[in-house]
């Protein structure tokens, strides 16, 4: 519940347009520190931007500030209409009037509209529940977001911009004050979006608050009175309304300076191993939507090439198409080995002809969990250690203990479960497991997310090591300077298309991001 | 934190160092533990008993009576380790019963296809008829992805009725003499009787089946001679860390048992036909689950699915075959069940399943997938055989025993977590 002190109000009288300060806030998890003393203060009635880099540490000031992450476990005040708070979780802050929509819809799909709009709270006496009033209060509020849809109609029969209206309809049938929206464009098209960010210039009007968190930034320098922008976990800036401009706000987003953080490269590179031509990829439920629009690239022998771009862009899609068509329907293009088409059908067949993909989900895609080092290393290449089917099981000992020593898996023996490994171990035996079905073409997607500094330095040793032995590397990143750090040669893509591709020695996270939003406003336009 | 910028100087992996003595027993004692509680069973009931349990006619019994949950379980394994359920093998277990029963008795065949009553060609149709019921389930779990319970559901079910309708409601049997063999005979002994104790006044006769004794003697001097050079090898290459106070202990107590069972068995027919079966089967199916690729990847799949797909595994095509032989394990284990009865009932092999998926999850298969041992779910059935066969002859009513059977397989499971939790 919330804690007032009645000796701060001074203090907090003259913002009186303030509606939320958040005051050092500071947030750790083992072994990193995601926010280190962030300020935001967000007007009454103001439309107010978070931006910055994936990773930066926008999702988790805006999980401390909803209750998500409860008081206590992260240090810093949340001030909110002249009030000191102490959520402990959604509901106590949902209470206040501040509701989050988060990225990933959480609308149940099987629901109808107007039972997910009073989803948990629920128009009841006595647990009864009041249909009448429920279908009356969902069309009042389906109203108010404009859209014109009956009450029963079930969730999973609208489409995206829909069910992003109903999450903001579900918000304001709690009457919310100030609502925070994390990339609620990310998965819209162009019009909704355009429809959204109209509704939120409505709500403004009626002194609702809005915090938007986005990517695009063509669209926050449109709505937003003020952006705030967050790096690596600090503040770096709020930049009023007239400062604003995209030249400003990349600038601040990336302006890291590069640390030492990356092995040195000496590249020796050959000739073409790797190419993809026109690769054309459908997504498997909307099945008229084309995520990945004819794509061509190609990586050298020896050389390490980085794909670019936000979270959305197609990237992992594209891979694991790729892949065995792991990913989508109406998969359309060629993939050929040294000039010559080769068929990546299949999984098998693409880990035949020498096509690894290590997943940027180690634990959802990468690895069995409840087995043990042993077993996962050698998952991807029986046959390795395997005659007539039957395993041998002393030579695939030698291998696992082999590529524990190569990759450095800190671990009591091969038969640790890998699912008590640390994430940046886990990363390794994924790689481990790729390298024993020893590829010609390595696809790392995501190889050093959510793992600490250490570990990441080790993975790209390894990653120069791999194209030293003249492996063609093709690593997708979210982290820029990652990508600056160890590729030879940049992609970048967006929405489905290559929009960009440049040598790293010319390459800039202010080139990158330029020419990601170049495409955005090509794409708005 | 700080911020390291430095890469971390390599750790030496760990050489294997040698376990204590204790730390060893610790981590055999969970595997090791279950055979432990089925001894303790099995002592509890020959107190209880007032020593019938552990008489050899009363043990030969027990192998006899749970032959076919045992040979189902295997399969059931591999379902279960995939991840999946099978709840069709009693019916389908009691639909090959019948076929085989028609095929042998029922049906009066005309005379240039008088063969297929031949017993053992009645056998092998069984059997090839078992796989495809299988395999036609597997299919639609494999490539359908139809929840395997919803298909096992509905298999249950049309074979149930299948097995109604073609005894025509009507008990069939005596089978041929040669086909009983397969549940009721023991092996010709082609050793010779040994006579321990010669038959005279007031003393009863003790007389070995050689044969069997022979058998149950080579088997333990083969697995002794295996793990002799099983460890040899891996000492050879530096990977052995189990103590060998501890190596010695394990291979004398399995010895001991198994020379004992041997003894048991000698003492009253010998080895029984299905013992036999069944021995092969589980030698096969620990083969299998260790050291084959096939058996590795339903581990993988059914640890996750995703992973292993991702990996180059077919994990339909794996479905559909582990499918297939559960079919065939089914229409195995529906034989002996008739050729034990003698004769094919429309009731027979109801509610086996759940024997069956009992006798693997109280062997501690995950049922999440992924994890479960062959030893487990025969430990697992003999488990709930000695419960059946010892609540037997203490005279405990049917109802009190379900109740007692039930509890088992509930605080079998919750120790089982309970473990892996504490762990």
């Amino acid at each position: 519940m919330t804690d007032t002190i009645p000796e701060m109000r001074d203090t907090i009288l003259p913002m009186r347009d303030t509606i939320l300060q958040m005051r050092d806030i500071t947030k750790t998890f083992p072994g990193v520190k995601a926010l280190q003393n962030v300020n935001l203060d967000v007007k009454a009635g103001e439309i107010h931007a978070i931006v910055g880099e994936n990773g930066a540490g926008k999702s988790t000031l805006m999980k401390v500030l909803s209750g998500v992450y409860p008081h206590g476990s992260y240090e810093g005040q949340i001030i909110y209409n002249g009030e000191e708070c102490a959520f402990r979780s959604i509901r106590d802050s949902e209470h206040k009037g501040i509701v989050i929509i988060h990225q990933e819809l959480a609308l149940v799909p099987l629901l109808s509209i107007a039972e997910n709009i009073y989803l948990g709270n629920e128009r009841a006496k006595a647990g009864i529940v009041d249909w009448d009033e429920t279908r009356e209060g969902a069309r009042a509020v389906l109203r108010k977001v404009g859209l014109n849809e009956d009450p029963d109609t079930l969730v999973t029969n609208i489409g995206t911009g829909k069910q992003q209206l109903v999450e903001i309809a579900k918000a304001l049938s709690k009457e919310v004050k100030l609502l925070i929206l994390d990339e609620p464009t990310a998965s819209l098209s162009e019009k909704d979006s355009e429809a959204l960010l109209n509704l939120l210039l409505g709500f403004k009007a009626q002194g609702i608050s809005c915090i938007l968190i986005s990517h695009k930034l063509n669209e926050v320098s449109k709505v937003s009175d003020r952006i705030t922008v967050i790096r690596d976990g600090h503040t770096i800036e709020t930049l009023d309304k007239a400062d604003i401009t995209e030249d400003r706000i990349i600038t601040s987003m990336v302006g890291r300076p590069l640390e030492d953080r990356y092995p040195a490269r000496a590249p020796q590179i050959g000739e073409v191993v790797f190419e993809v031509k026109n690769w054309s990829v459908y997504h498997p439920q909307h099945r008229d939507r084309q995520v990945i629009k004819g794509i061509d690239l190609n990586v050298r022998k020896g050389e390490v090439v980085g794909i670019a771009g936000l979270m959305g862009s197609g990237r992992t899609e594209f891979a694991m198409s790729l892949f065995g068509k792991s990913y989508g329907v109406k998969v359309s293009g060629e993939v050929l080995l040294h000039g010559k088409k080769v068929d990546t059908s299949t999984v098998e067949k693409a880990v035949s002809h020498g096509i690894a993909y290590a997943t940027e989900d180690r634990k959802t895609f990468g690895l069995n969990l409840i087995d043990h080092i042993k077993h996962n290393t050698t998952l991807a290449n029986l046959w390795g250690v395997s005659r007539w089917g039957v395993i041998d099981d002393l030579a695939e000992l030698d291998v696992a203990n082999d590529y524990r020593k190569k990759t450095n898996i800190r671990s009591s023996s091969v038969y640790q479960t890998v699912g008590n490994l640390s994430g940046g171990n886990q990363q390794k035996v994924v790689l481990s497991k790729w390298l024993f079905a020893n590829p010609e073409v390595l696809i790392l997607d995501e190889p050093t997310r959510g793992i600490d500094v250490g570990a990441k330095y080790e993975i790209y040793s390894i990653i120069n090591q791999l194209a030293a032995q003249g492996k063609a590397i093709l690593v997708i990143s979210s982290e820029m300077p990652e990508l600056l750090g160890i590729t030879d040669r940049v992609y970048v893509m967006n929405e489905g298309r290559l929009v960009g591709e440049m040598p790293t020695a010319e390459a800039s996270q202010e080139k990158i991001m330029r020419a990601i939003v170049r495409a955005e406003g090509k794409v708005a336009s | 934190m700080t911020t390291e910028t430095a890469p971390q100087a390599a750790t030496p992996a760990e050489a294997a160092a040698p376990l204590s003595i204790w730390g060893a027993l610790q981590a055999n004692l969970r595997e090791y533990g279950l055979l432990l509680v089925l001894i303790l069973i099995m002592l509890f009931f020959q107190w209880t008993t007032g020593g019938v349990l552990f008489k050899p006619l009363n043990l030969t019994n027990i192998v006899l009576q749970n032959s076919y949950i045992i040979v189902m379980a295997l399969g059931m394994l591999l379902v279960i380790v995939a991840g999946h359920i099978d709840l069709s093998v009693g019916s389908v277990s009691g639909f090959i019963g019948a076929l085989a029963a028609m095929l042998m008795i029922g049906w009066k065949f005309p005379p240039e296809l008088a063969f297929l009553a031949n017993p053992i060609v009645a056998g092998l149709i069984c059997l090839v008829v078992g796989a495809a019921i299988g395999a036609a389930q597997g299919y639609l779990i494999a490539y359908y992805r139809i929840p395997s319970f919803i298909v096992t559901l509905a298999g249950m079910l049309i074979f149930k009725g299948l097995s109604l309708s073609i005894l025509a409601g009507q008990s069939v049997g005596p089978f041929p003499a040669e086909f009983q063999l397969l549940s009721a005979g023991f092996i010709p002994d082609f050793i010779g009787a040994i006579t321990l104790v010669p038959a005279s006044q007031g003393v009863q006769p003790l007389v070995l089946h050689g044969a069997t004794l022979a058998i149950g003697i080579v088997a333990v001097v083969g697995m002794i001679l295996l793990s002799i050079r099983t460890r040899a090898r891996r000492t050879a290459r530096g990977y052995e860390s189990e103590p060998f106070a501890l190596f010695a202990a394990k291979n004398i107590v399995i010895a001991a048992l198994v020379l004992f069972f041997t003894y048991m068995l000698a003492s009253y027919k010998g080895l029984p036909n299905v013992l036999v079966v069944m021995g092969i089967l589980i030698a096969g199916f620990v083969f299998l689950t260790k050291r084959l690729t096939f058996g590795r990847r339903i581990y993988a799949i059914g640890g996750n699915p995703k992973a292993a797909a991702l990996s180059g595994i077919k994990t339909e095509r794996l479905t559909f075959y582990i499918f297939a032989i559960m079919g065939a394990l089914a229409a195995l284990a529906g034989m002996i069940y008739a050729a034990r009865l003698n004769s094919a009932t429309p009731k027979a092999g109801q509610g086996l399943e759940l024997d069956v998926i009992a006798a693997v999850f109280i062997g501690g298969a995950s049922a999440l997938g992924g994890v479960g041992q062959v030893a487990g779910a025969v430990i697992g059935a003999f488990i709930m055989g000695v419960l059946n066969n010892g609540m037997s002859i203490m005279g405990i009513n049917i109802d009190l025993q379900q109740m007692i059977k039930g509890v088992v397989l509930l605080a079998a499971v919750f120790f089982d977590l309970y473990n892996k939790n504490k762990a």
